[in-house]
């Protein structure tokens, strides 16, 4: 398991590799479709958030106020990466991002963008939602509530040793492409 | 609140915060089969661990607590309408509580109004027998899942899927190929081979109904279904598509009639956070048994 802090340096992005085991403990920022169509369209980021060498979380969490009347956080899996595809590889060259976690891979031009600025794709188990809320150990603040929604929000996250998998590194390769052209590969042998 | 509410709210409470045996074996049968110290023996780890902690907590086993399907088997002269109407107040008592997400959005506008309940959510299946016995069982499906579902028309010339038991074969490991880690491996499989093109997909997701532990009673179709795991196991697909040993944890098929016009198999995939459960009920809607 590779520790992995905030703020994320180049050289740490570069030094990642596909398949290596991910502990990453800071801020981790969430930001999911309306958020991306909003930095795409050329959206800034309202002030106290910064994605320079952060980490962008695609999840729609579900957060509670507890008795103190803080935020927190209940369930936290990631969604579905592959519809920030459109926008992804321009959120990475504009705002300085060097992870980015969710499920299910990402697209070329992500792949591309990784490799072009120095970020990384890390896989969280999908539907992990309580072993994944229990890494969020506080949740500081959230912008853009009123404009997109509780679960479009950008939720800014304190994590501790949240669990990941680079899938796509910075050097342009994907365990996404790797187990498809496999898995294909096999298939035939079996039809 | 009453006794039959009461009963249906715990339901869906159970059903979305433990998964039932038969699935629970068959994870931990997928943990012991992965390579110690891989990518898919870590994420079947947590897996498994979160499968603990929602019980523990009493918390949704995954955030996306997905369609809500209810199946209800009743016998004669059963009021179907105070039913639905139980039916829906325990839904939005399930969603106050969290059990359920706020998960039911009005597909044009895009407002979620918070509690549930609207034109399509919760489904509901009537099916009227002759024993006395009420039997209702629920199944809360994912949506990153049902994405990967897919509905073939035999032949398929791409495919080289003829309208015979291995052109169903050849586009079942197709789907398998094409969801790769998307719906949430390692996953099951619910078929129907025949069908329209509603019942072909409505039947698939009946086949979630059975146990995974059980045989097809017709064996040309239990050959099917081992074959498709066994297959799809050594594809290298694997949990979450990390690569890996299980990349299905089981494959149900079912078989409807069809026009000698079409031919479709329709193929519900089903993500590891597998939430079914069911009860029977007495005639004041009292929880008798557990039927998972
Ligand atoms: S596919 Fe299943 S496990 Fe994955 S996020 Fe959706 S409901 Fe959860």
């Amino acid at each position: 398991m590779i520790q992995l802090t905030t703020p994320v340096s180049e050289a740490d992005v570069r030094s990642l590799k596909v398949g290596d085991e991910v502990a990453i403990t800071g801020t981790v920022f969430t930001g999911r479709d309306a958020v991306h169509k909003y930095l795409h369209e050329g959206g800034l980021l309202p002030p106290g958030v910064s994605f320079q060498g952060g980490v962008l979380y695609h999840c729609g969490p579900v957060i509670i106020k507890d008795e103190q009347d803080s935020w927190k956080c209940v369930a936290a899996g990631p969604t579905t990466s592959i519809r920030e595809e459109p926008y992804q590889w321009q959120v990475i060259r504009d705002f300085g991002l060097r992870g980015v976690i969710g499920k299910g891979g990402m697209g070329e031009r992500t792949v591309e963008a990784c490799k072009q600025y120095g970020c990384v794709y890390l896989h969280a188990v999908g539907g992990a939602a309580q072993v994944l809320a229990e890494c969020i150990k506080r949740v500081p603040n959230v912008y853009f509530m009123e404009q997109f929604g509780a679960p479009e929000a950008i939720w800014e996250f304190q994590v501790v040793s949240f669990p990941a998998v680079v899938t796509i590194d910075a050097h342009g390769n994907s365990l996404h492409k790797e187990v498809l052209a496999v898995s294909q590969a096999e298939l035939a042998k079996y039809l | 609140m009453n006794v039959l509410q009461d009963s249906l709210l715990e339901l869906i409470r159970r059903t979305s915060t433990e998964i039932p045996d038969d699935v629970h074996k068959a994870i931990l049968g997928a943990l012991e089969r992965e390579k110690q110290g891989t990518i898919a023996a870590s994420a079947m780890k947590i897996i498994e661990q979160n499968i603990a902690l929602a019980k523990t907590k009493s918390q949704p086993i995954c955030q996306d607590t997905g369609s809500i399907i209810f199946y209800v088997d009743c016998p004669m002269g059963f009021d179907q309408i105070g039913f639905e109407q139980a039916a829906r107040e325990a839904v939005k008592m399930a969603t106050r509580k969290g059990f359920l997400r706020q998960n039911s959005v009005d597909s044009i506008t895009g407002r979620n109004d918070g509690t549930n309940v609207g034109p399509g959510s919760p489904i509901l299946h009537f099916h009227q027998h002759a024993p006395e016995e009420v039997s209702v069982r629920l199944v809360l499906k994912g949506g990153g899942c049902e994405n990967v579902g897919a509905q073939y028309s035999l032949p398929n010339e791409k495919l080289k899927a003829n309208r015979d038991m291995d052109g169903c074969r050849k586009v079942i490991l197709d789907a398998v190929l094409q969801a790769q880690g998307k719906g949430c491996g390692p996953g099951i499989l619910g078929v129907c081979i025949g069908g329209d093109r509603a019942t072909g997909y409505e039947f698939s997701k009946q086949q979630f109904l059975r146990k995974l532990e059980d045989s097809n009673p017709n064996p040309d179709l239990d050959k099917l279904e081992r074959d498709i795991v066994d297959t799809a196991n050594k594809l290298g697909i694997g949990p979450m598509g990390f690569g890996g040993r299980t990349t299905l944890l089981g494959a149900k098929i079912g078989v409807l009639n069809r026009l000698p016009a079409s031919y479709f198999v329709s193929i519900s995939y089903m993500c590891w956070a597998y939430r079914r459960q069911g009860v029977a009920l007495d005639f004041a809607g009292r929880i008798q048994k557990w039927l998972y």
